[in-house]
């Protein structure tokens, strides 16, 4: 056998003391003691013994047992068919692994074994043979005298990808300036739409706000979408509506009719990255948004005072139309929901803006 | 692979042990059938009695290995009643609650499947753990080959498609906890459209291709579906082939020890006993699964309801894996850049998509900065024990407390609830942690390390405490020390300590040019705060002498041993003449 090809040359390197080579082969108890062996071996076949059982249980419980039968018993409450797929199947499989290990441990020889490596590398003679054969190769292909050969196959290849790569424009729409003014920048909120309670639809009268309350709301027209519309829709337009005492925030000037007597709506849709908002603090007047816990001030036109969120929560116009509603003014006046690389947020509203 | 030659040459200890048998065997039947075909004789003789060394530590990539199979089995079965489409429809199954609700048809197929479909239930949750134990075990794997330097050469490769694999699983989770389409995936769902968006430049146009325009769209389950049961897996499928065939390639690397080699491998043979021993684990992993499926709860979507995009639920937790994501979205300020008209969502980018990608890429260099750092350019089939590696350990402990804290982060609210602390402080705290808790844990981890290399040298010179108190005739106590045995004296000594390499003695103020036999500034610096510190282990001669010692019923003391100093960052390893010129002992 020729090791000429090993890992390392100087396995011996830094030894202070000789490796002492492999330890005596020490029997198990199971090898020396014939009980111990039949023992072994028993509990084994015992364990293999147990799956048919196990396996028959499983298919009887799948044609006995109906499907919402429950089990209530202290902190195990489950559905009594899974419970017995799980209990049954699970054994039966584990036993089986169980047994082979144990059979591989304790029956199975359990002398060590040496085997030599060899380095990842190839020998000195492969490597030149191999280069070799690569030159006559390339000989061979003619690309010594016809250089351009293989440019031109690269070149060729190379472009073949651009269509392929164009193949892929069709994915969305493309988010140019219009298609953005019609999508993410819009909602459907416009003049004189009413606002709905989201759970009951019913629309908002100023009376039934109590201050320090807050209600999820929807535009009324969100009725005429659906399926995945209405999601898109929703996604977007879904707002919080709250009372708050008038003189106790700050209402800038270019705001002032914005609110029905310290009633104001604002986006329910996170600026950080769109989770709607819900958790209402009454006495500080803040939101907080349950995903990252970004804070917004209602009372102060929704400027961030906490957390990951880089812009305001857009507030949208309202007022009571004919009939004592509350509807929209208008849509909102800057997208709602995360910031978008093409547009600059900066101009919008910031704490100390009138 | 292996070349034929040198398959002739596997395990001959073993073979000289079998007694010959009288006259060659022949093959028979089916054996002899395909061997008349496609060779097994061939094959078996180069894998059938290959040697794998055994250890608890090495079955880590076998339970992500067997947890990836059980996610195939799983999920062929849950395609065959799941929908993967978004169209509304009423449900109309066994569960009474939601009875008549408006609802995706992948959430009601998902029903269904939970309720309608005997044993659906099982298998689903069988999946979803399956999916966190593939990751976990991912992971775990991941950090034992760190610690022992399993990634060294010439396995460098195989850690790169480790990292791959790593990373791929994530998307893999993440695509599969999407699909129900319920309330929490739904939220998920937003969070990487927010991502997406976050992108710099392409990031709207990014967002209208992966959901098919504005999220969410109708599209995007049907893509993820492709993603998660083709895509993803038969990626998997093809880097996870490599990866065993290369650990084939290699052999595996072995724990150092008496009889064990930088040029042998020690174990027990592929057949029977690794093949029982695997396949047998493989039964108890899938057990363990199978009961997990049937008795812990996992993903109750029926609880959480259909996504709809007004809802969230305080508390929403990803599953496990993607808990440091958005700890690190949790935890950082507010961060918008305006440019010529233009907004940079700093804030959601570099924690979302940066922070993975420093991750991946950190990972993936790894192998390459520590080659470069040590000069240790060698084969290795023996592991390090971590000690002997201190600043690597180091290293390695403080990614792990970095990790930690942005995971923890990711429960901010949870912590401030359940332990009634200010949220604001927690993240507060948070912010300053995630830079602060790892270079605490660098520090106490290369001390740790360091002592116990100090405690391996000391056990090697005088020996174990024997447990008795001696006074000796003058009065003095002293306490007896049996010498170790001869494998445990060589176990504790055998590692190569490398040499802190030398800046080249030409190189300009830059550090940038090198002179012969020296290296640039920058790298003899790392190298210096890499491999400075080690503890110098016995050499022979101070071995020797303290046999001699205890041979003259000498105890105690350590005549033989140099003095080491104070922190034990006295002489740099190996020693010798010419190179006392440097004594790497900077600050510890
Ligand atoms: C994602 C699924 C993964 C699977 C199914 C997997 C599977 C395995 C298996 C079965 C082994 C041999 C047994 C062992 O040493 O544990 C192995 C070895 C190895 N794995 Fe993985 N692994 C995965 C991920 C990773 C990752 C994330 C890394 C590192 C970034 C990695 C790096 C390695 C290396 C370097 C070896 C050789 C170890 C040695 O010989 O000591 N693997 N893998
Ligand atoms: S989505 Fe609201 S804080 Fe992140």
């Amino acid at each position: 056998m020729s090791h000429d090809n090993l890992p390392v040359k100087d396995p011996e390197l830094g030894h202070p003391v000789p490796n002492p080579g492999l330890e005596e082969h020490v029997e198990r108890y199971t090898d020396v003691d014939k009980g111990a062996g039949d023992r072994a071996y028993r509990t084994i076949l015992m364990m293999l013994g147990a799956v048919p059982v196990l396996a028959i249980l499983f298919v009887v419980i799948y044609f006995a047992v109906p499907r919402d039968a429950y089990i209530d018993f202290g902190i195990l409450q489950a559905n009594a068919m899974n419970l017995g797929f799980g209990l049954t199947g699970g054994l039966a499989v584990l036993l089986i692994g169980l047994a082979v290990v144990q059979w591989a441990r304790v029956i199975m020889g359990d002398e060590e074994s040496v085997e030599i490596r060899h380095a990842a590398s190839s020998s000195e003679e492969e490597r030149a043979a191999v280069l070799e054969e690569f030159d006559a190769g390339v000989e061979q292909s003619g690309v010594r005298r016809r250089k351009l050969l293989l440019g031109a196959a690269g070149g060729g290849l190379g472009i073949s990808l651009v269509p392929a790569v164009v193949l892929f424009a069709d994915m969305g729409p493309h988010p140019t300036a219009a298609v953005r003014a019609e999508t993410i920048e819009r909602t459907i909120w416009e003049e004189g739409i009413l606002l709905v309670n989201d759970v009951t639809w019913e629309p908002l009268r100023p009376e039934a706000l109590e201050v320090g309350q807050l209600v999820n709301a929807q535009p009324a027209n969100l009725n005429d979408f659906h399926g995945a519309e209405l999601q898109v829709e929703k996604a977007k337009a879904s707002i919080i509506v709250v009372r708050m005492d008038p003189n106790s925030i700050k209402i800038p000037q270019s705001r002032a009719d914005w609110h029905v007597g310290g009633i104001l709506a604002y986006s329910k849709i996170c600026t950080h990255v769109g989770c709607p908002i819900s958790l209402w603090e009454r006495q500080t007047h803040h939101l907080l948004c349950p995903c990252h816990q970004s804070t917004f001030d209602l009372g102060n036109s929704g400027v961030v005072v906490f957390g990951p969120a880089a812009r305001a929560l857009p507030q949208l116009p309202i007022r009571v139309n004919a009939d004592g509603y509350l509807v929209a003014q208008s849509d909102f006046t800057v997208p709602v929901g995360p910031s978008f690389f093409e547009r600059d947020s900066s101009q919008d509203f910031q704490d100390g803006d009138q | 692979m292996a070349t034929p030659t040198r398959v002739a040459e596997s395990s001959p200890a073993v073979e000289a042990d079998r007694a010959p048998a009288s006259k060659p065997k022949e093959m028979h039947g089916v054996a002899k059938w395909a061997d008349e075909r496609i060779g097994i004789a061939k094959i078996g003789k180069f894998g059938l009695r290959k040697v794998f060394p055994d250890h608890w530590s090495f079955l880590l990539g076998e339970i992500a290995l067997y947890s990836f199979i059980i996610l195939l089995l799983t999920g062929v079965f849950l395609t065959i009643w799941f929908k993967p489409s978004m169209a509304e429809i009423e449900y109309d199954g066994s569960y009474q609650l939601l009875k008549g609700m408006p609802v995706s048809e992948a959430f009601a197929s998902t029903l269904d499947i939970s309720f309608d479909v005997r044993g659906g239930l099982l298998v689903r949750q069988i999946h979803h753990w399956a999916a966190l134990l593939f990751v976990a075990a991912a992971t775990v794997h991941m950090l034992r080959v760190f610690f022992t330097g399993a990634f060294r050469k010439p396995r460098e490769v195989n850690w790169l498609i480790g990292v791959g694999l790593l990373s791929l699983s994530l998307i893999a989770g993440f695509a599969g906890y999407s699909l129900p389409d319920d309330l929490l995936s739904g939220t998920g769902l937003r969070f990487v459209d927010g991502l997406i968006r976050s992108i710099p430049i392409i990031g709207t146009w990014a967002e209208f291709f992966v959901f098919g325009g504005e999220y969410p769209g109708s599209i995007l389950i049907p893509r993820l579906y492709m993603v998660h049961i083709l895509l993803v897996p038969g990626i998997l499928l093809g880097l996870i082939s490599a990866h065993l065939a290369l650990v084939v390639y290699h052999k595996h690397t072995q724990y150092p020890g008496a009889g064990r080699t930088e040029n042998n491998v020690v174990g027990y043979p592929l057949f029977p006993i690794y093949m029982a021993k695997a396949g047998g684990f493989f039964f108890i992993v899938f057990g363990f699964l199978v009961l997990m499926g049937g008795f812990f709860q996992i993903n109750p979507v029926w609880l959480y309801g259909p996504y709809d995009p007004a809802k969230v639920t305080a508390g929403s937790q990803p599953d496990w894996y993607m808990g440091w994501v958005e700890g690190a979205i949790r935890i950082i300020p507010a961060m918008e850049w305006h440019i010529a008209g233009t907004t940079w969502t700093w804030s959601v980018f570099l924690p979302g998509v940066g922070l993975m990608g420093v991750l991946f890429v950190g990972l993936g260099l790894w192998p390459f900065i520590e080659s470069w750092i040590t000069g240790d350019k060698r084969e290795h089939h023996l592991l390090d024990r971590p000690r002997n590696a201190p600043t690597r350990t180091a290293l390695g402990v403080a990614g792990m407390t970095c990790y930690g804290m942005f995971w923890l982060s990711g429960g901010n609210d949870i912590i401030a609830t359940r332990f009634n602390l200010d949220l604001n402080a927690i993240t507060l705290f948070m912010r300053v942690a995630v830079f602060v808790a790892p270079v605490i844990a660098f520090i106490i981890t290369k001390r740790i390390a360091l002592s116990l290399q100090r405690a391996d040298r000391e056990r090697v010179l005088h020996g174990s405490e024997d447990g008795m108190i001696v006074r000796s005739p003058e009065g003095g106590y002293s306490e007896a020390h049996l010498p170790v045995s001869k494998e445990e004296e060589f176990l504790l000594t055998q590692h190569l300590q490398h040499k802190v390499l030398e800046q080249g003695h030409d190189t300009d103020a830059r550090g940038v040019q090198r002179k012969k036999g020296g290296v640039g500034r920058l790298q003899a610096r790392l190298s210096r705060w890499y491999l400075g510190h080690d503890i110098p282990k016995a050499t022979a001669s101070e071995i020797e002498a303290a046999h001699n010692h205890g041979a003259h019923g000498e105890v105690e003391g350590s005549h033989g041993a140099p003095e080491l100093d104070g922190d034990g960052t006295g002489a740099t390893p190996h020693h010798s003449a010419d190179e006392d010129a440097h004594s790497g002992s900077t600050a510890g």
